[in-house]
């Protein structure tokens, strides 16, 4: 029997359609299409000043959007040759600004994963959290959802007054609330049976599909950006790549929960190396507007902050393409320029369009239920995948 | 960058191939052509110095005027002592494809994970991967006209997708249907 899933069905994360083969309720083959949510933000970008990009690529992965910005700004700082002139203050905010992206998106997911297999409290709890995440948000930049806060050659604006204070909370009481999520689910009889040995797939086929990231993690190939190839400082980092070898549902499950405390651990490292005011930007003035105090006093700063505003800056020819480890793995943008002050193509790397490209592999010989647990645990994200 | 080792490999492997290190500063790029790069990336995936074990992005640039127009973007990884031995490094591959024959052969066969990625190209830029099991489009609907990242595209256009019509049957037409689809299920519970 041929089975329609999606799109719309409640659990697809989006707008994702699956064509299901049925032989009883064993799943024999399975299409899945995509495109549902494709807005054409890559040509649209190629139209776009190098710096009013970013709000558009915030939209991709919508779970993520400070990923994809941080992504797209270390390309264009990389083929800017900006690295060397970013004070230490500025990547040690991106790292905490990232690493408390992960813990906003894993929330959702490990909400609506459980949502999804019936564990309808654990969504009611996440995202209880989430919102003070959104919160911190919603105080750096006005935004909560898509902050924008992470501009090209910095940051938009210092951090706010009691901002310190506010992370610092969140901080100390989340690691209590994984134990409250850890004591619903782990070892919750019902969640085990529907997640352990459900959706597995082999080392060699997970690399080969490009899968990476957590669910490369959960079968045993501690493939991690910030350790394999270090940006924003990481090595300077003590942290752990959690890993786990069974490379099913509930592997993915413990692989997260577990880079959620160690995502804790590297937020208090950042933000005990980040003094309360101080630099946000490179401090050259033909990339970032100048502060406004000079910008209303200055003719200079003036002339220079209407340059930035009415023909942006230009980026030397080139290509580049600098990854970040993402919630969902690696995440990058391809950019290429040809000196102007507009890209000729950028191109996201999305994680979660290799993951859908894979869900067939995963769910192919398993029950029509599990479909459901396995899309969960690989934490896709429509709107990456269609951009 | 040490680029040497990997074009050295190259060269003693694959002989015929015309190979030409690009110019970019944040990882090696090597220049291809279209009749070997599937050899070219045998031989980096399974190459024991080398194992450029994940591809980790296939797309591609209109360069409109300029002629070769088009350029097929590989980026490869290899994950160091988390997948392998080799060192951990990056490189790029590029396949320069004309705007009046533009064809690429499909990776899949090295890389199954390229598949949706070649879709998108050919869905997006059209370019043709030949040997590609399921070349059909993927983000625009299938009966999409054009390819909106080419640089002769029009940004902005306004057109109705006719992906779709509502399902037009008679009465009589529906009851066959389920009636043959009644059958079908009969037979087949009769051959167990």
């Amino acid at each position: 029997m041929t089975v329609n899933m999606g799109p719309q069905h409640p659990s697809t994360h989006g707008v994702l359609n699956i064509v299901l083969e049925l032989d009883g309720e064993t799943i024999v083959s399975a299409d899945p299409t995509v495109g549902f949510l494709h807005t054409g933000i890559e040509k649209t970008a190629e139209q776009k000043k190098w710096q009013q990009i970013i709000p558009l690529v915030e939209r991709m992965d919508y779970l993520g959007p400070q990923s994809n910005s941080l992504s797209f700004c270390l390309s264009v700082e990389r083929l800017m040759g900006l690295e060397a002139s970013m004070p230490d203050r500025v990547t040690y905010i991106r790292v905490l600004i990232a690493e408390l992206q992960r813990l906003s998106s894993h929330l959702v997911w490990l909400g609506t994963h459980g949502m999804e297999i019936g564990a309808i409290s654990v969504m009611m709890y996440c995202f209880r959290e989430r919102e003070q995440l959104l919160n911190l948000n919603e105080m750096l930049a006005g935004f909560r959802m898509f902050p924008s806060y992470i501009r090209i050659g910095g940051l938009r604006e210092d951090l706010p007054r009691g901002f310190h204070e506010a992370v610092t909370e969140f901080l100390d009481k989340f690691p209590g609330k994984l134990d409250e999520y850890e004591k619903l689910l782990t070892k919750n009889q019902v969640w085990t049976k529907r997640t352990v040995g459900v959706g597995y797939l082999s080392k060699e086929e997970t690399i080969a599909m490009g899968l990476v990231g957590p669910i490369a993690r959960a079968v045993g190939v501690p493939y991690d950006v910030r350790k394999v190839f270090p940006y924003l400082k990481y090595e300077t980092f003590d942290f752990k790549v959690p890993t786990a070898t069974d490379g099913d549902v509930f592997a993915r499950y413990t692989v997260k929960m577990e880079e959620m405390r160690q995502s804790v651990k590297l937020c208090r490292e950042a933000l005990s190396r980040i003094s309360k005011t101080g630099v946000y930007d490179c401090g050259d003035y033909r990339y970032v507007p100048p502060p406004k105090d000079r910008v209303y006093t200055e003719m200079e700063a003036l002339i220079q902050h209407f340059l930035l505003y009415s023909q942006g800056f230009n980026v030397p020819k080139g290509e580049c393409y600098v990854p970040v480890e993402g919630p969902r793995g690696e995440h990058g943008f391809y950019i290429v320029s040809d000196g102007g002050n507009r890209p000729v193509r950028i191109k996201a790397r999305a994680p979660s369009f290799f993951a859908v490209q894979g869900l067939s592999k995963l769910i192919i010989g398993g029950l029509i239920a599990d479909v459901i647990a396995v899309i969960g645990s690989t934490d896709v994200v429509m709107g990456d995948v269609d951009r | 960058m040490t680029d040497t080792t990997v074009l050295d490999t190259l060269r003693r492997a694959v002989p015929a191939a015309s190979l030409e290190a690009g110019s970019a500063t944040d990882m090696p790029t090597l220049y291809v052509d279209r009749d070997h790069i599937v050899d070219v990336c045998r031989v980096l995936r399974d190459a024991p110095s080398l194992q450029f074990a994940l591809l980790v992005e296939v797309t591609s640039v209109d360069l409109l005027p300029a002629e070769p127009r088009f350029e097929v973007v590989y980026h490869l990884a290899c994950l160091g002592e988390a997948y392998g031995h080799a060192p951990a490094r990056r490189l790029r591959l590029k396949v320069r494809v004309t705007a009046a024959d533009p064809r690429v052969s499909t990776v899949t066969s090295i890389y199954p994970g390229a598949g949706w990625p070649e879709r998108e190209v050919y869905d997006l830029m059209g370019i043709t991967f030949d040997g590609h099991a399921d070349l059909r489009r993927i983000l625009t609907p299938d009966d999409w006209q054009g390819h909106p990242l080419r640089k002769d595209y029009p940004v902005q256009v306004r057109k109705d997708a006719a992906s779709w019509s509502p399902l037009q049957l008679t009465p009589e037409e529906f009851a066959a249907n389920v009636r043959s689809a009644q059958m079908q299920a009969d037979k087949a519970a009769g051959k167990k």
